[in-house]
């Protein structure tokens, strides 16, 4: 039998707004637990809630991003549960009239191939607080659980995917680009580590060629790409067999252990909820006229789909190499001002993509982190493309660099005395000395033909590179060979 | 529109309060009452008309995004039942 | 002093007569003698208060101040006050201390009047009776056998009995008209969104209004001023200009055209409340107002859409109360699911607990549409039954409530006769414009109520047509004999 799997994502964006969607407490993350809790945060008696402008025009712009419809009157609902992270007993979201209508995202797969994916709509709403269980803090061991409401009220976009994703390489795909989309417009920090970016995945499997959808299951606690790649691959095993074993899926929520690699069912959630719905007397529609729709769509910055487009026709990048980085708008910012002071977009992207990028993998750093600036990388690429180092010399500078040895390319090249041997006075006594001192080698390269010759230059050059330290030009060196040997 | 006493149990516990069994039959009777005291308004034909949440048919005030409010945790935990290390303890949370 | 209107009080503080220390001595003298009797208040703030007035007598003696500086009042129970209990009448909030304040309280505050108090009412003012309090029952001045009405029963009582020259109230379906109008007072429910309700425990988020209650129309009118404007707190509060309501009380009322909805006079009324309304009624005629008869069609769904809508937004709004935060939590809590039960089965009364079951069924799954949603369209058509009414007629008036104050627990366990109370009072709070109710004279040696109506922002109207009502009547003046 073969499966196909259906995949529908809810993606959950915190907005790096400076205060909450309907306080004004402060959102910074990692703060001392209640400390940026506010009146309103704690529902305390007789607190309302005010509608944040910044919450507003974040998620248009996204709404924008994505060619959704804005809708111009949206409602705030409150969704009623009772849970601890949960202060007032509801959460402040929107269904039935979401800030941002359907919408329609392009994703790019490894093959080079890419896809439509189309959004049911994205609203907006507050974040809970946090339950810290037993080992994460100390209890005193009375078996409690401790709440932290800093992260309730955090305003979120909760962007919610129509079931067109059918692999999970193709939700990871999605899910990237909805980090830089995200992160382009500068709406959020896009910081999964933080929690900024969240995905809960429905997933449901059917049998290739059926048109009706199988029951689905909830995937939630997804929140690197990692986790949902394999929550992904693990759920749609699990339910493949379950079925292929003549069973049943349960529609139900399930929870993604990261350490198991496997899913199972929340227990909090296992009774059906009734969420109660209505609109929140506390709040009126949110009314967004054309002139607002206008301002924002005028001021968006240039997005990834059309940055990948300009990289590969302005600068002639690959596919792949546009793609990478265009990624994250801080590496296509990278790029473009290391391609700047290079002078040459091709090797600033050979080096972003290939040096600097598997360096900072290496050391488990993202992007912003890097210890080498922009304008450090493309006076280094310079050097290399005025001979004054060699491509080999230059990952010694980036080296420096990278630990931060020098202010610059040409400070870490004249403390080092890197600096490639250009003088043809100086070229010429090494590869004088080096002819002397290999008479046999030379005797024989006389004697050979054009194809041996060839090969044995390389025995020369190699000598006269070792001579000098690596810092002899190749090209002059290779020159004045042929010269003294004839060739 | 009567609420059976199962009816009650379910709403219950969707509003989280205890009902003491014995009482449950007592509390049915009168909220099948004022139900089907709120049942005359089923004899309307509202079809045509638009609901309203709020008298004045009013739009949403938006707020500058910015920090007002500083960290009174101390002061506000004072009046938690239980805290500690500031945080709110409950009985603990199972996922 | 304690039969002295604002007026004639702020008038004596101006010119010496007595200073606010002495002032609020006395009222407090008068509670510490009467309350027992009356359970008005919850919580006196005897320290507070005097503190409050002499620092308001020096800050009079060294400059300009506002009029009502060092006139004591209370608040209801329902507003936060910074460092005292705020009960809102429930065991939940027994223990509540209130950490900031309610934005009505620092105007009040700011206008340097002093607090004597907190008010007793109806459990999360959901009662027409006080009775649903957990602090107890209030005593009617008038009657001490009957109830003062509810929810701001505590308010009413004081006022009455002299316990304050003032108070504030709120009114979600005629808490502040009801218990004013069967205690003799003059209270009014401003428009929707003219008072803030940041800090004011929320009921009825949509319906919910504060508003002053007072011994006259003049006083309901300084009250008013001090207490209304817009506030950034609050997203339902109404940016709008709030006029000089002093300034318009005197005007004429020659040619205005009031509107008397016949059914505002049909079955549930009693037959010597009715005649009282028609006489007060007459009243206007002899200045000059026309009488029209109107129709509000659809003023008999307004109980039936009230008590969906209510109970609804109060089914949510009740939620936070948990346990968790601040309040009432039971005593070892097995698990968090006991935690919750237990605490909300302790933490409410019988009233509120019916209250959040309806709203809660009204907003389950399968249900909502035919109770939520249509509440909300008939809401409308009630609206529009006012709005039709305003383009011929200034003012609606008719009884505040059906009959005068009843019994203590003659009502209290049939919730669905208990909430007829408010039959005449619930629509305006559905539709949002303001309504007051004066002292319209006596029936069975017990006060009943005229309610008066306006348009949308036009509380000035009704308190001018109040005043004048009072500048032709005494019936206001009239004080509880037992408390005189």
């Amino acid at each position: 039998m073969e499966w196909e799997t259906v995949i529908g994502l809810e993606v959950h964006v915190q907005l790096s707004t400076k205060s909450k969607i309907f306080s004004g407490a402060s959102t910074t993350f990692g703060a001392e637990p209640n400390t940026q809790a506010c009146a309103v945060d704690l529902a305390l008696p007789g607190t309302l809630p005010v509608l944040n402008e910044e919450a507003v025009k974040s998620a248009i712009k996204f709404g924008l991003a994505v060619n959704a419809e804005i809708c111009r009157e949206s409602v705030f609902d409150r969704k009623n549960y009772f849970y601890p992270d949960l202060p007032k007993g509801y959460q402040t979201s929107q269904m039935d009239a979401p800030i941002v209508g359907a919408g329609v995202l392009d994703i790019q797969l490894s093959d080079g191939s890419s896809k439509q994916v189309r959004i049911h709509h994205a609203h907006l709403e507050e974040d809970a607080g946090k339950s810290l269980h037993e080992g994460s803090f100390d209890l005193h061991g009375h078996g409690m659980s401790g709440i932290d409401l800093n992260r309730a009220g955090t305003p979120l976009i909760e962007i919610v995917s129509e079931p067109d994703m059918r692999s999970a390489e193709e939700a990871v795909a999605y899910l990237k680009k909805i980090h830089s989309i995200v992160t382009y417009l500068g709406i959020s920090d896009g910081d999964m580590s933080q929690g900024s970016l969240r995905c809960d995945a429905n997933v449901s499997v059917r049998l290739k060629g059926d048109d009706t959808l199988g029951t689905r299951t909830e995937t939630k606690n997804l929140n690197s790409f990692r986790f949902i790649e394999r929550a992904i691959q693990v759920e749609t095993q699990r339910q493949i067999d379950v079925l292929e074993d003549g069973g049943k899926i349960t529609q139900e929520t399930r929870l993604y252990d990261s350490e198991r690699n496997e899913t199972r069912p929340m227990r909090s959630k296992e009774e059906a909820n009734d969420y109660r719905y209505f609109p929140c007397p506390d709040l009126l529609p949110v009314a967004v006229d054309d002139a607002l729709i206008e301002q924002l769509r005028n001021n968006l910055p240039e997005l990834p789909d059309s940055k990948r487009t300009r990289f590969e026709n302005d600068y002639g990048l690959s596919v792949y190499d546009a793609d990478i980085l265009t990624a994250e708008r801080s590496i296509a910012d990278y790029f473009e001002q290391t391609a700047a002071a290079a002078d040459d977009a091709k090797l600033a992207a050979n080096w972003i993509t290939s040096e600097l990028m598997g360096r900072l993998n290496k050391e488990g750093l993202a992007f912003n982190q890097t210890p080498v600036s922009a304008a450090q990388l493309g006076g280094l690429i310079q050097r290399i493309r005025d001979n004054t180092i060699s491509g080999k010399i230059a990952k010694q500078v980036f080296e420096a660099l990278w630990n931060g040895e020098g202010s610059d390319a040409d400070a870490v090249i004249e403390a080092k005395g890197l600096k490639q041997v250009s003088d043809s006075g100086e070229l010429e006594k090494m590869v004088d000395d080096v002819l002397a001192a290999n008479p046999d080698q030379v005797e024989q390269f006389q004697s050979a033909d054009d194809k041996k010759r060839k090969k044995m230059l390389g025995f020369f050059v190699g000598q006269i590179m070792k001579a000098s330290q690596g810092q002899a030009n190749p090209g002059m060196v290779n020159q004045l060979l042929n010269e003294k040997l004839g060739g | 529109m009567a609420v059976s006493p199962s009816d009650i149990e379910k709403i219950a516990h969707l509003a989280r309060i205890r009902i003491a069994p014995d009482q449950i039959d007592a509390v049915a009777d009168r909220i099948s009452d004022i139900l089907a005291m709120v049942d005359q308004m089923q004899a309307v034909d509202t079809d045509n008309v638009s609901p309203m949440a709020n008298p004045h048919d009013a739009v949403q005030r938006l707020r500058k995004d910015e920090v007002s409010e500083l960290n009174q945790r101390d002061r506000f935990q004072t009046l938690a039942p239980r805290a500690e290390d500031g945080l709110y303890l409950v009985p603990k949370v199972i996922e | 002093m304690h039969t002295l209107s604002l007026r004639e009080l702020a008038d004596g503080l101006a010119k010496a007569r007595f200073s606010s220390e002495e002032l609020t001595r006395h009222f407090l003298a008068r509670i510490a003698a009467h309350n027992p009797a009356l359970n008005a208040y919850i919580t006196v703030l005897e320290e507070q208060a005097l503190a409050g007035a002499r620092a308001a007598d020096k800050q009079r003696s060294s400059g300009d101040v506002h009029p009502l500086t060092g006139v004591p009042f209370a608040h209801k129970d329902i507003f936060c006050t910074e460092g005292v209990r705020t009960s809102c009448g429930s065991k939940m909030l027994d223990n509540f201390i209130a950490p900031y304040n309610a934005t009505v309280v620092e105007k009040m505050a700011a206008a340097g009047m002093i607090n004597l108090g907190k008010t007793n009412m109806d459990e999360f003012a959901m009662g027409s009776s006080n009775e649903t309090s957990f602090y107890g029952p209030v005593r009617n001045p008038w009657d001490t056998n009957c109830v003062p009405g509810g929810s701001s029963g505590g308010s009413a009582a004081a006022v009455a009995a002299g316990l304050a020259p003032a108070a504030t109230g709120t009114d979600t379906g005629g808490s502040i008209r009801q218990p004013s109008a069967l205690c003799n007072l003059t209270g009014l429910k401003p428009t929707y969104g003219r008072v803030s309700r940041y800090g004011m425990i929320a009921f009825a988020s949509s319906l919910d209004q504060a508003g002053p209650m007072a011994r006259t129309a003049e006083d309901a009118a300084l009250m008013l001023q001090v207490m209304a404007g817009f506030d950034e707190k609050d997203s339902t509060s109404i940016d709008c200009t709030v006029p000089d309501y002093s300034a318009s009380l005197n005007n004429s009322l020659k040619g205005k055209v009031i509107g008397v909805p016949s059914e505002f006079f049909a079955e549930g009324l009693s037959d010597a409340v009715a005649s009282r309304t028609r006489a007060a009624l007459s009243e206007y005629e002899k200045m000059g107002a026309v009488l029209k008869d109107i129709s509000l069609p659809h003023s008999h769904l307004s109980i039936p859409c009230y008590y969906v809508i209510a109970p609804a937004e109060a089914s949510t709004n009740l939620s936070r109360y948990d346990g968790v935060r601040y309040g009432h939590r039971c005593d070892n809590p097995l698990d968090l699911a006991d935690l919750y039960t237990r605490t909300r089965e302790e933490g409410f009364g019988d009233e509120v607990k019916r209250r959040i079951l309806v709203g809660t069924y009204a907003l389950s799954a399968g249900f909502y549409d035919a109770y939520y949603r249509k509440a909300q369209r008939i809401r409308r058509l009630i609206k529009n039954d006012f709005t039709e009414a305003f383009k011929s007629v200034d003012i609606i008036a008719g009884p505040t409530s059906p009959s005068p104050a009843f019994a203590l627990g003659e009502k209290v366990d049939d919730p669905l006769t208990m909430y007829l109370e408010d039959m005449y009072t619930i629509a305006v709070n559905l539709a949002g414009v303001p309504a007051l109710s004066i002292p319209a004279g006596m029936v069975d040696n017990k006060p009943i109520g005229l309610q008066l109506i306006g348009r949308d922002f036009a509380e000035a109207d009704i308190l001018n047509a109040a005043h004048q009502f009072q500048l032709q009547t005494d019936w206001h003046k009239q004080f509880a004999p037992a408390f005189a």
